[in-house]
């Protein structure tokens, strides 16, 4: 199947995406800040459309307007509980808005699938390389705050005592995880986010608790599950979002059975 | 700097949240080397004292010394343990690398330890007896043994001034006198200032060296047998306050009701919570 030029550039693609997801996921979980990725992909959607409607590139839109949207939410307070209230409203606000861009391009109906659901097997050549910048770049970026990151997430009043602006981390933290979700959009679309940024870190960090096991798991992880979902489709010609969100949701409750059934 | 310089002085501070005063012109000073409980009512600024001695909040008026200079932001010599530890009881991951975050989490880079910072992160585990909690997901600890590690990221640095905050906080009282005796240890062990907030005195009687009471935005500082009497105490809650002593415990009465342990019950569930409803107003 890797005799196919659109196969080579989904498992490209993927795997790029994948490593990015993983790694940035595993902070986003680790903060229990998942609802805020969820919220950025959803205005991704807004940028994708927007950028259509005035004719520049939709991921371009998507990149850009998600990284605004983080660093606004990071700004926006640390109040756990009027975050939630704030992103909510954000999101349903830039969903709506998506809709109406939409609305004005009714012959784009295909198009707006990908959005939603994503379609990795589309992906172009030049697509990937962009993804691999932007991919280096969130990650540089990462690794680079990773460690006044885990204090702060970890022990916020003592990182704050020690040093550590928990506004500074908060707004560079989300203006990565917007970029990651930008990327992610373009394999899974941007209503399946959470099988990339969430399902794998949280399987790794149910099987392992130590932070660099659970790092590399969630890459592994986060990589099997993309290039067997695509794997998948090729073979049965489901759609590879469908394979991918239920390799996601399946690793994640075959790995904490006591979990699944005591609460469910 | 002198060996001798008081771990903490106030002169003459106050410090105010949201436009209203915590405290109003309080003076007082902890030694070098002195184990001090630290006690008040709900909202009467414990945690606020805390975060000024952090240089987190900045005094209205007056000045406020950390071990013989001006307090800053940031400062190493300080170790701290808070009051909301919301974060911690979900977490899966693992004790060590809980408190490991700690070694210089202020810089830039990758969470990378080294030998330096294995060693004390060894260490700091060794002096709170939590080795065997290092490998085990925080989320299956129990809340005694959180306190432990939270203590050892505490002692990350070497601190040479130590402040607790409502370490006893949904301890049964078996764990709470294992934790105050623990902090009394560390504290001869080290050779530091300890500066411990609590609910109430019962706990820490017999370990402290001294008592800091906080109430109505004032300070008294001194021994129980000084600061634990009628007048003082009075003065700090400003009701009638009638303090009671039996079989090597003590009470403090207002009304026949035991105010320490009224105006704390609530407090489990809502700690560090600053609504205030929980203040307590008298009659
Ligand atoms: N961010 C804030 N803005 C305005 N007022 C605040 C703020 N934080 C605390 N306060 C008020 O400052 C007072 C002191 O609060 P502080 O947390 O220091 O009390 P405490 O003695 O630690 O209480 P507790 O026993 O409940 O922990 C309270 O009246 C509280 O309502
Ligand atoms: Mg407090």
């Amino acid at each position: 199947m890797l005799d196919y030029d659109f196969m080579r550039h989904a498992f490209a693609a993927a795997g790029i995406v994948a490593v990015v997801g993983g790694l940035v996921g595993y902070f986003l979980v680790l903060r229990a800040q998942t609802f805020a990725g969820h919220a950025l992909a959803h205005v991704g959607f807004t940028g994708a459309t927007g950028a259509v409607l005035v004719g520049i590139s939709p991921l371009a839109g998507l990149v850009l307007l998600t990284v605004a949207a983080g660093i606004g939410m990071g700004f926006l307070g640390e109040r756990l509980a009027e975050r939630d209230v704030a992103i909510g409203i954000v999101l349903a606000f830039s969903l709506g808005l998506g809709l109406l861009f939409l609305h004005f391009f009714t012959a784009y109906a295909a198009q707006a699938t990908a959005l939603l659901f994503g379609n990795v097997l589309a992906v172009s050549g030049w697509t990937v390389w962009t993804l691999l910048g932007l991919g280096i770049v969130t990650i540089a970026g990462l690794a680079v705050i990773s460690r006044p990151l885990l204090f702060a997430s970890l022990q916020p009043e003592l990182a704050e005592a020690k040093g550590v602006s928990l506004r500074l981390y908060g707004v560079l933290f989300l203006a990565l995880v917007a970029l990651a979700t930008a990327e992610c959009a373009e394999i899974v679309g941007v209503l399946l986010v959470f099988a990339l940024m969430v399902g794998p870190p949280a399987t790794a960090q149910g099987l392992t608790s130590k932070l660099g096991s659970g790092l590399l798991l969630s890459v592994l992880i986060a990589l099997a599950e993309a290039w067997l979902g695509i794997t998948l489709a090729y073979y049965t010609d489901w759609p590879s979002s469908f394979w991918i969100t239920t390799l996601s949701a399946a690793a994640y409750l075959a790995t904490r059975p006591k979990i699944s059934f005591a609460r469910a | 700097m002198s060996e001798a310089a008081d771990a903490i002085a106030f002169e003459n501070v106050t410090l105010a949240l949201g436009g209203r005063a915590v405290l109003a012109g309080v003076s007082f000073a902890i030694r070098a080397r002195e184990f001090v409980g630290m006690l008040g009512p709900n909202g009467a600024g414990k945690t606020t004292l805390m975060r000024a001695v952090l240089g987190l909040l900045r005094p209205q008026n007056g000045v406020i010394r950390v071990l013989g200079r001006p307090s800053t932001h940031g400062n190493p010599a300080i170790g701290y343990m808070p009051q909301i530890r919301s974060r911690v009881a979900g977490l899966r991951l693992s004790g060590w690398d809980f408190v490991a975050a700690t070694w210089r989490g202020h810089r830039l880079g990758l969470p990378h330890l080294g030998r330096d910072g294995r060693r004390e992160v060894a260490w700091a585990l060794e002096m709170v007896g939590a080795q065997d909690l290092a490998h085990r997901p925080l989320a299956e600890t129990s809340g005694g043994e959180q306190q432990r590690l939270l203590l050892a990221q505490a002692l990350i640095g070497r601190p040479r001034l130590l402040l607790l905050d409502e370490p006893l906080i949904s301890l049964d009282p078996h764990r709470q006198r294992e934790v105050v005796a623990l902090a009394r240890s560390l504290q001869t062990e080290l050779g530091i200032a300890v500066l411990f907030s609590a609910h109430e005195i019962n706990p820490l009687l017999g370990a402290i060296d001294r008592v800091l009471y906080l109430g109505q935005g004032q300070a008294a500082l001194g021994t129980v047998d000084e600061v634990i009497t009628g007048p003082v105490l009075s003065r700090l809650y400003g009701a009638p306050i009638e303090v009671v002593r039996l079989g090597g415990r003590i009470f403090v009465m207002s009304d026949g009701h035991d105010m320490e342990r009224d105006m704390h019950r609530h407090d489990t569930a809502h700690a560090g919570c600053h609504d205030p409803s929980h203040e307590i107003h008298h009659a």
